[in-house]
């Protein structure tokens, strides 16, 4: 690969162990990938935030890093494993709060702003078309290369923090604009009434057309909302990180139709949404918020939990910005006077919750996969009205 | 005896050959704090990568894999070289980050003509695996 002179004294260790460090990561992942250089990036998400995912290796490792390295690009941070105003109410020991706090610090002393969300392009990193990132956190890639148009690869906690450091990221995959062709017509014959059915629908094509890069036509309308929830699931069951869809995404009309065409029926869907619901009735806990909710998806929810009580646990996880404003515009008031709990900095999947809950209602195919990979709950996947209601009820109908 | 591969972190090590014919998963699949192999019907289940010249064919599992090396190097229960027939990004990234030597890209004949307890060196640097003595 070949380095700048800049970039060979930066590997040298002139400017310090811990540029260094990051300037080897990016020439290793460079090389395996056969990248020809480095090219500069403008933002950087950072995912390995929760202390119950990363543990003290993690936390071990971001101190010693952060001893010599600053971010050069403007970097945000993935969720972390719990809402330190709440973490009693999310049944989380205050040790795990502790450790928690010193991780988000460590970020921070580097210049990584601790937004601690999954939609970094809900709170001010909004890359353009055709602008060079690195992030990690699978829903958001999928989103910044498909509906935004920016250039990412899947990138894990650790290079996207070696690229905001140098600044630059290997040239390679979704980088070059051959690797983002659609391989696959996907002609949906299907109306999608619900934002969960686009999630389910994401679960829908990666169950037909696998990894290929598919190009969606006869979606008509989708809202953010609708997409973000798509990305997130085509992301999981795909391990997607671009889609294209005719008339909606940002390079649709850059390239032509694919051959190859699967179709998705109503039938596909019934059949994501059967796969998607495991067997109970008494429901513990509704989660909504995965990918964390808007503005709009709050001001919906407390719409719907308007003068109601909830009998079951309801979780709403959202950014510490978007809440804010859903203060100051009373939808919080709303929604916590139903007895259900709106929650910053981190979600189900990434809090330690293994075993605290049994059932879960959600909205989001990629919830329905972790919350049962890794928390073991049983879980159903329903429309934003149906899991208000299973929650009011405290049981499925 | 000598395999020429291709640098991947650099340094220069020196030890006993382990040989995995199967690819590693070191999130789960290695204990943190012992170096001992702890994935279920792993090849080498129950045995310690501490000190060792670890050869497979690449890393599998979660990202977190790579924190899990930095974590055996910190306890210094860390393998002294890690040799790989194809790199992939999370033992490539967590060597770096512990400053294991790691080549990759040698032979796969390696796991014909190397045996369990040959001593070898391993140049990270120029990417080099040099045989030492016979076990």
């Amino acid at each position: 690969m070949y380095l700048t002179p800049e970039e060979e004294r930066i590997l040298a260790g002139e400017y310090g162990e811990g540029m260094r460090k990051a300037m080897e990561i990016l020439v290793a992942i460079g090389k395996i990938y056969d990248a020809e250089r480095l090219i500069p990036i403008s933002s950087a998400q950072i995912s390995g935030v929760s202390y119950h995912n990363i543990g003290d290796a993690g936390l071990e490792f971001l101190w010693d890093f952060s001893r010599g390295a600053r971010v050069r690009v403007k970097a945000t941070l993935n969720p972390g494993g719990v809402d330190l105003g709440k973490w009693r109410e999310m049944k989380i020991d205050r040790e795990f709060m502790e450790k928690q706090g010193e991780v988000i610090k460590i970020f921070m002393s580097m210049g990584v702003e601790p937004t601690l969300t999954c939609t970094p392009y809900l709170v001010g990193n909004l890359p353009k078309k055709g602008e060079h990132i690195a992030w990690s956190e699978s829903s958001a890639v999928a989103y910044a290369n498909s509906v935004l148009g920016a250039y990412t690869n899947r990138e894990s906690g650790i290079s996207a923090l070696a690229a905001a450091i140098i600044g630059k990221t290997p040239m390679y995959g979704l980088h070059l604009k051959e690797n983002r062709r659609p391989e696959v017509r996907v002609v949906l014959k299907t109306e999608l009434n619900y934002r969960s059915d686009y999630s389910v629908l994401g679960y829908a094509i990666a169950s037909k057309a696998g990894h290929s890069i598919p190009y969606i036509e006869g979606m008509g309308k989708a809202d953010l909302e609708a997409l973000k929830l798509f990305a997130a699931s085509i992301a999981t069951y795909a391990g997607a990180a671009i889609f294209h869809i005719k008339g909606v995404t940002a390079e649709w009309m850059d390239f032509e139709p694919p051959g190859e065409t699967i179709e998705i029926t109503s039938r596909d869907l019934e059949e994501g949404y059967e796969y998607l619901r495991d067997e109970f009735r008494e429901v513990d806990m509704v989660w909504i918020g995965c990918p964390h909710t808007s503005l709009k998806e709050l001001e919906e929810i407390a719409g719907l939990l308007k003068d109601k009580e909830v009998a079951a646990e309801l979780w709403i996880t959202t950014s510490r910005q978007v809440k804010r404003m859903a203060e100051e515009l009373g939808y919080i008031e709303t929604i916590e006077k139903s007895g259900a709990k709106v929650i910053i900095d981190t979600c189900v999947a990434v809090a330690p919750l293994l075993g605290k809950f049994k059932t879960l209602v959600t909205n989001s195919a990629k919830a329905f996969y972790y919350s049962r990979g890794v928390n073991r709950f049983r879980v159903k996947v329903a429309n934003l009205e149906k899991c208000i209601d299973a929650a009011v009820r405290g049981e499925w109908v | 005896m000598e395999f020429r591969g291709r640098s991947i972190s650099k340094g220069f090590a020196k030890g006993e050959v382990l040989l995995s014919r199967e690819p590693i998963s070191f999130y789960g699949g290695v204990d943190p704090n012992t170096g001992v192999i702890v994935e279920k019907n792993h090849p080498l289940e129950g045995k310690s990568i501490k000190d060792k010249i670890l050869i497979f064919p690449r890393g599998k599992g979660s990202t977190v894999g790579s924190y899990i090396i930095y974590r055996l190097a910190k306890n210094h229960m860390a393998p002294n070289a890690i040799v790989n027939i194809e790199a992939e990004p999370i033992v490539a990234v967590g060597a770096i980050i512990s400053g294991i030597p790691m080549i990759d890209k040698v032979d796969e004949k390696i796991f014909d003509l190397l045996e369990d307890g040959d001593v070898v060196e391993v140049d990270g640097d120029r990417g080099i695996l040099r045989w030492v003595e016979k076990r």
